[in-house]
């Protein structure tokens, strides 16, 4: 039976929010300054950027969230205080398909490696199938993001893609890693 | 130097926005053309509005090359052939083919037009990394892409779905260097 009391946003330690254009420019901006984290998180190129960018970026977001309904975009939260600790998304969704890609960081280091990830991507894959009912989702990740591959692994995803070399940093090439997880087999394991 | 525009079979060109809305108007309205090179749903566009996006095109955009298939030895128009930069930091970038004009499919003239469009890409934009997805069923466009020098390197599972089949995609990819050295040996 449909339980309409359930809550999609609210984890054990965490929560996703919505953006907050006064409070959320300035600390975002302050993860845009480690270059580590913004390496992890994406493939452009990595760069500092200033809060008003940062805000600029955020009315991007959502623009595209309104106008093309393929883009799901959810700031992930510390329940003890809401503080702002990282951000969670589904892009791409490709509606005739089912399919969207997943990606997500937590750019607060303090909360690094405390399972908060972990937390934030349960909820973005009950949001993915049980919301969205996307058939599958992607996740796109360089071979050098060791804590993002155990994390997708962790849950399931199997390896599908191995782009050769894709990558260019430091000098040196690196794979492109990319998992799938099917709708039926995040079933599978709620269950269990 | 050498004609990189020229292969054996075929040459790439440019043609008008009038010319191509015509011919591609004509291709889109054959189905089974549409579901071997696309994965968005068939839709059916004006002239008028092709016409648009093609001009939109020729508004210079650095971050992709698109060419029409001519024939050599009559000078047809046959399909269209394009690289997307997916990224310069990385030097990658993805490729895209269609044969429209039915009568030319597995004869040479696509597998021709993808090497001239790999060429393309090594040694006229420097990149360093071909990629490409195709559907799982397209057995013809594997062997082709093989036969270039593609190598297979995954496939998403179910990533498609047509009729209410389900089916899944296949990922190629092709270094420079594994380029060249297949050049050397021929």
């Amino acid at each position: 039976m449909l339980d309409i009391q359930t809550q999609l946003f609210e984890a054990q330690d965490v929560r996703f929010g919505p953006i907050d254009h006064e409070a959320h420019p300035e600390i975002e901006s302050k993860w845009t300054h480690d270059a580590e984290f913004m390496r992890l998180l994406d493939l452009k190129p990595a760069r500092p950027l200033s809060p008003a960018m940062v805000k600029k970026q955020y009315e991007a977001v959502e623009k595209e969230m309104d106008e093309d309904k393929n883009l799901f975009y959810f700031t992930i939260r510390a329940r003890a205080d809401d503080r702002l600790i990282g951000k969670a998304l589904i892009e791409w969704v490709d509606w005739t398909n089912g399919n969207g890609f997943v990606r997500l960081g937590i750019g607060d280091g303090e909360y690094r490696r405390k399972g908060y990830g972990s937390q934030a991507l349960s909820m973005l894959l009950r949001y993915a199938f049980g919301e969205l009912n996307l058939y599958r989702v992607t996740a796109v990740v360089p071979a050098y993001n060791e804590g993002g591959l155990r994390l997708f692994q962790k849950f399931g995803f199997v390896e599908e893609i191995r782009r050769r070399q894709a990558l260019n940093r430091d000098g040196q090439f690196w794979d492109l890693i990319s998992f799938g997880l099917l709708n039926t087999e995040w079933r599978e394991q709620v269950k269990a | 130097m050498k004609d990189i525009y020229r292969g054996t079979l075929v040459r790439l060109s440019d043609d008008s926005p009038e010319l191509l809305a015509k011919a591609f108007a004509r291709w889109d309205r054959d189905t089974e053309q549409h579901r071997l090179a696309d994965s968005d749903p068939a839709q059916l566009w004006s002239e008028k509005k092709i016409k648009e996006f093609q001009e939109k095109r020729a508004e210079t955009n650095s971050k992709s090359f698109r060419f029409s298939i001519h024939t050599l030895d009559e000078d047809k128009l046959i399909g269209g052939v394009g690289l997307w930069i997916s990224s310069w930091t990385h030097a990658e970038t993805w490729l895209g083919i269609s044969i429209g004009e039915r009568d030319y499919w597995g004869r040479g003239y696509g597998t021709d037009a993808m090497r001239l469009a790999v060429q393309y890409a090594f040694l006229e934009l420097g990149l360093r990394r071909v990629s490409l997805g195709l559907h799982a069923y397209n057995e013809r466009a594997l062997k082709s892409y093989q036969k270039v020098g593609f190598k297979l390197e995954g496939r998403m599972r179910g990533e498609g779905l047509r009729d209410g089949v389900r089916y899944d995609s296949l990922w190629m990819g092709i270094l420079r260097e594994e380029w060249l050295a297949l050049m050397e040996t021929k």
